[in-house]
């Protein structure tokens, strides 16, 4: 018998081209195409009063120019509004260049496209333009305060305001035993994947078509994009992802303005045309995430219940909307956690500032969200003198399923398909030796040191619709190729959808590829993001195998005349259950589904017409069925599955400098039943690297005049390979019963609650409250000046 | 992020190169590990029209320890000169500081000399320089010159080198018999710029103090070198404890910490405050009390 493919923790089929520099990435392909440059306005409010672009035109290699003037078309319209959404009361997109105004540093202006991009660069530098000044809005009190205002028609710079309730919130408060007010903050932060942005246009004189490479998470989306602005056939319109080094959520708002202006430019030049974005244009014309101010009232009893919740938050969305309000609404719907909060009120403003656009970064809302509630939970343990874990398991769900009342992302109801909170916080407190503690932290007293506890848990809706497909077609060498539509950005999509494809079919896994982002091979596909790669790629291709299997058994069963229901495939070959001589290779198999009538070789041959006896009252085609082992299949889920997880961390901080470090960072994660846990383990570990980046070192530095003061790595701190601790990880695997599979999404568990974590254990080292993350040594060393000078309170637990 | 056009020169002898920079003249700059240089010019904050690389020249790449010196060619990288040993016994301060340079992977291609060119405060081994009462020797059409390296700094980033001149060697001076030394900053990140940093060297003879001078990182305008023997001088060893508070106090007086997005001024001030405590602790930890056994 076949290994059971799935739970295996094989090694990424992706790694040995990739960890060789084998990689293919938009920037390896197309040589000797044009490349643009853009002029990015250097300031972030202006009216643009004129743009003097003639020395830009001597430039030797300068093919093309353009401004908002030379968009036509569509293509002049403003930016799609992606995610329409009622709470939306301002909706404002940007141009694909600049038309009038600027509304952040960054934004594209001109395009210059040349023999290459030193050239590009050269001509764009001599480009003039001319501005008038406006106020920048910057920072969520600016914003707030509506004094000055980013777009005329968001009066108060609102962008959406959205409430949501379900019970009696502030009722139950008014009425609780106790009652905590607590204001939060957390920053600005960003993806940062190692390759940025990237598009390859090439239009084909010849048949009208334009191919475009980009390094997006979805091909689909900006394939019927690209359509749609340049007034194209979609049937002439292809995207294809290569190689992508990293999206983390920055590259899902689509259509990016460079994809549509290379597209017209290619077009237009009938010229390959090709834009790498540097790392400056990541930093300041992509996007950011995470910046919310938060307000606040919990009501509980003498046990830690909590009998009402009432929040209030403001959220950054930037200067423009195309995403739409997902980031705010993800908060708002996960901030209840693993909780049982019956009364719960939410509202939220989503509010424009004159900085890069908000939209998703790896977990999209939802650290924010646990950062909420985590906070006020160790806030009301603090209060009452409990332990904080005993605070936390008063209050967990425990029957399932558990309807929040809430509207998800996806417009339907949340409602936890499964999951054991109480099992997950026994296995993390054994983990991290939560009740030990004590022990621990006077021996570290006593050698001078001064140690902290942090707890952190979550849960998240992943695996959200509408759907996603699956592709495969067995050739008659046996090999079966796996095409899923949605887009691989570095994750382990080769590996675990061949576990799962291979599983079914009953091939060896060598016998499987994957191809994923490729509109030629799949034209129908959501994308890649909110952590759904698996749950809907892998449950499609799961049942498009089983459909290819059924149809590979019928096809075996009448060549072995026995009944496709004894058949089995083991080991790429189809046999008789119980009667191993009475076989077939699932090549040969193939070869039989598709009647021939040409025998272009030996194996061919026992496919065409007088290779066999046949039933010459049939045709060689039944009616229902078409050539070829090959089919495809689509998973469409009737709702989001949520994954959830608790970390836990030791940190110390040094009495004199106030340094942070992380001793010891623990995490237990229930995804349901693991295709690889490897694959989950290094998602893990690489989402707890980005939640240390988010909790210790990243900001984005606006000055109050809109410029980013720390758009290059030697300012913008993400963490080194040094900084993130060994992460110790146990598993729980509560499936859901909402899939074939049972599983649930993993890719952004590990950023969630990152930040939570963090600041509960420094307060926990500290010994007075933490509200504003992420915080660096000379933060803490402040708030301790201000603890020490009675302007800050005390934990009342000292 | 391209840099503007520029033409690039490769002379095989100094005699050439400093040729060549006198001909150019301001529009030139000498570039050699480039690790401080290339990324101002891929940001176009600089837009010299030529390049003069003097990585083909002949010997200036050797590290040559005598008696009073460790001298170091301008070809030299960070991390080879952290990897001699001779070196590193003549002068652990060298091997001490140049661990904290950036990383490997800029250490590998970063010259020592170079980064004194850049003459950046918050750049480790420019105050090392200034801390051993080093020297530099510039190359140009007129000849040799030596400059001391509290001549050599004259700004943040600002040296009296000529733009025709080439930085061909730096001399790192080797301290008195008996002299320890240690480093320590702190930094962010692994490998980032100090939020402060300080360098000690302290004489020690029969359980004494008798001279000290500290260097910093980051909280000073120029790389420069504080003396504090009139501080320590006679004083028992033991005794580290009950000076660290006028040692503080002198340094604190002495620096003139900045804020930046990554500390305030304050905190880099009171963080100097406490390296420089930790740095006399550890110089004297091991040393008996007078009369102990």
């Amino acid at each position: 018998m076949t290994t059971r493919m799935f739970g295996q923790r094989i090694k990424r089929r992706e790694d040995p081209r990739l960890v060789t520099g084998n990689g293919r990435y938009v920037d390896d392909l197309g040589t000797g195409a044009l490349e643009a440059a853009f002029v990015r306005s250097p300031h972030a409010h202006a009216r643009i009063l004129d743009i003097d672009v003639s020395g830009a035109l001597d430039v030797p290699g300068v093919v093309a120019v353009w401004t908002y003037e030379d968009l036509v078309g569509k293509l002049a319209e403003p930016l799609p509004m992606l995610l329409p959404h009622p709470a939306i009361e301002a909706p404002v997109t940007g141009h694909v260049l600049a038309k009038d105004e600027v509304n952040h540093v960054g934004e594209a202006i001109v395009m210059v496209i040349a023999d290459d991009r030193y050239l590009a660069e050269d001509a764009a530098s001599r480009i003039e333009v001319e501005y008038e000044f406006r106020d920048a809005v910057v920072g969520i009190e600016a914003a707030r305060d509506g004094a000055a205002l980013v777009h005329e028609e968001a009066p108060g710079n609102i962008a959406a305001h959205l409430v949501q309730e379900v019970g009696d919130a502030p009722g139950r408060i008014a009425s609780a035993a106790h009652v905590l007010e607590l204001d939060l903050d957390i920053e600005r932060s960003a993806s940062m994947p190692m390759e940025g942005k990237g598009v390859l246009a090439r239009w084909n004189r010849e048949d009208g078509s334009l191919r475009v490479h980009s390094s997006t998470q979805t091909s689909t989306g900006v394939r019927a994009a690209l359509a749609a602005r340049l007034d194209l056939p979609l049937n002439k319109v292809d995207v294809i992802t290569p190689d992508v080094g990293g999206g983390f959520g920055v590259k899902i708002n689509h259509p990016w303005p460079e994809e549509l202006a290379l597209g017209a430019a290619a077009k237009v030049l009938e010229r390959e045309v090709k834009w790498t974005e540097d790392r400056r244009e990541h930093f300041i014309s992509s996007a950011h995430e995470r910046q919310q101010l938060q307000r606040v009232r919990v009501g509980f009893d003498d046990d830690g219940r909590i009998a009402g919740l009432d929040v209030q938050f403001w959220h950054d969305n930037g200067a423009y909307l195309p995403y739409g309000v997902i980031v705010p609404l993800n908060t708002s719907t996960h901030i209840l956690g693993p909780y049982d909060l019956p009364d719960y009120r939410v509202e939220y403003y989503s509010l424009y500032t004159n900085t890069v656009i908000v939209t998703p970064y790896r977990g999209a809302g939802r650290p924010q969200a646990a950062y909420l509630m985590e906070r006020t939970m160790d806030a009301v343990a603090d209060y009452l003198g409990r332990d904080r874990t005993e605070v936390r398991r008063r209050n967990f769900v425990r029957e399932f399923p558990h309807p929040i009342g809430l509207t998800m992302q996806d417009g339907r109801e949340g409602i936890y398909d499964s999951g054991d909170y109480d099992t997950s916080l026994d296995k993390l407190k054994a983990l991290v030796g939560w009740d030990d503690f004590a022990d621990y932290r006077r021996e570290a007293e006593a050698a001078g040191r001064r140690v902290g506890l942090g707890i952190g848990c979550y849960v998240e809706s992943t695996g959200a619709g509408p759907y996603e497909g699956g592709h495969i077609e067995i050739e008659t060498t046996g090999r079966v190729n796996v095409a899923t539509g949605l887009t691989s950005q570095g994750q382990a999509h080769q590996t675990v959808l061949a576990q799962i494809v291979a599983d079914e079919l009953g091939v060896p896994i060598e016998m499987v590829s994957v191809t994923t982002g490729d509109t030629r091979k799949m034209g129908y596909s959501v994308g890649t993001w909110g952590s759904r790669g698996a749950v809907m790629s892998g449950n499609a291709v799961h049942l498009t195998a089983k459909k290819v299997k059924q149809k590979a058994l019928a096809v075996a069963g009448r060549s072995l005349e026995v009944d496709p229901a004894d058949l089995e495939i083991v080991d790429g070959i189809v046999r008789v259950k119980g009667d191993p001589k009475a076989q077939m290779p699932l090549a040969m198999v193939s070869v039989l589904s598709n009647p021939l009538r040409y025998a272009f070789d030996d194996t061919a041959r026992a496919a065409t017409q007088f290779a066999g006896k046949q039933d010459e009252t049939k045709p060689p085609i039944a009616e229902s069925d078409k050539p070829g082992l090959e089919d495809s299949d689509f998973y469409s889920p009737v709702r989001s599955t949520f994954a959830s997880g608790m970390h836990a961390a030791i940190v110390e901080t040094d009495p004199e400098t106030a340094d942070i470090r992380i001793l010891r960072y623990c995490v237990v994660h229930d995804c349901g039943p693991m295709i690889n846990p490897m694959v989950v383990e290094g998602q893990v570990h690489g989402g707890v690297a980005q939640g240390v980046g988010g909790a210790l070192y990243e900001k984005m530095a606006y000055d109050s005049s809109g410029q980013l003061l720390n758009a290059s790595f030697m300012d913008f701190l993400m963490p080194f390979a040094a900084e993130v601790p060994e992460i110790e990880t146990d598993h729980l695997e509560t499936p859901s019963p909402l899939n074939p599979l049972g599983i649930k999404g993993a890719g952004e568990a590990g950023t969630i609650p990152v930040s939570a974590v963090i600041a509960s254990a420094v307060e926990d080292a500290e010994g007075f409250p933490i509200t504003r993350m992420p915080i660096s040594p000379p933060e803490l060393w402040e708030l301790r000046r201000r603890h020490d000078a009675g302007e800050w309170p005390s934990l009342r637990r000292g | 992020m391209k840099p503007a056009p520029l033409t690039c020169h490769s002379p095989t002898t100094l005699d050439e190169a400093v040729r060549l920079l006198h001909d150019l003249g301001p529009e030139a700059k000498v570039i050699a590990g480039g690790q401080s240089l290339v990324p101002v010019l891929n940001m176009r904050l600089a837009t010299p029209a030529h390049l003069v690389d003097i990585t083909g020249l002949p010997g200036l790449d050797e590290i040559r320890v005598s008696a009073e010196a460790v001298e170091v060619g301008a070809l030299v990288t960070h991390r080879r000169l952290e990897q001699d040993d001779a070196a590193h016994a003549a002068l652990p301060l060298l091997r001490q500081a140049l661990v904290n340079v950036a990383h490997p992977a800029i250490r590998n291609r970063g010259t020592t000399v170079g980064s004194l060119a850049h003459a950046d405060p918050n750049g480790e081994m420019p105050m090392i320089l200034a801390l051993t009462g080093g020297s530099v020797t510039a190359a140009s059409v007129r000849g040799e010159r030596t400059i001391t390296a509290s001549e050599l700094f004259v700004g943040p980033m600002e040296t009296v080198l000529e733009p025709d001149e080439i930085l061909v060697s730096a001399r790192f001076g080797r301290f008195a018999e008996g002299t320890r030394t240690a480093f320590t900053e702190l930094t962010r990140r692994s490998g980032d710029y100090a939020l402060a940093g300080a360098a000690l060297a302290l004489q020690v003879s029969d359980g004494q103090l008798r001279t000290a001078r500290m260097g910093f990182v980051s909280v000073t305008e120029l790389p420069d070198a504080l003396d504090l023997t009139e501080l320590v001088a006679g004083r028992p060893a033991s005794t580290s404890a009950d000076i660290a508070e006028a040692v503080v106090e002198r340094v604190t007086e002495h620096i003139a910490p900045e804020s930046d997005i990554h500390a305030t001024a304050d905190y880099r001030r009171h963080l100097t405050g406490v390296l420089a405590r930790r740095l006399l602790t550890e110089l004297t930890a091991d040393i008996p009390a007078r009369g102990a056994a």
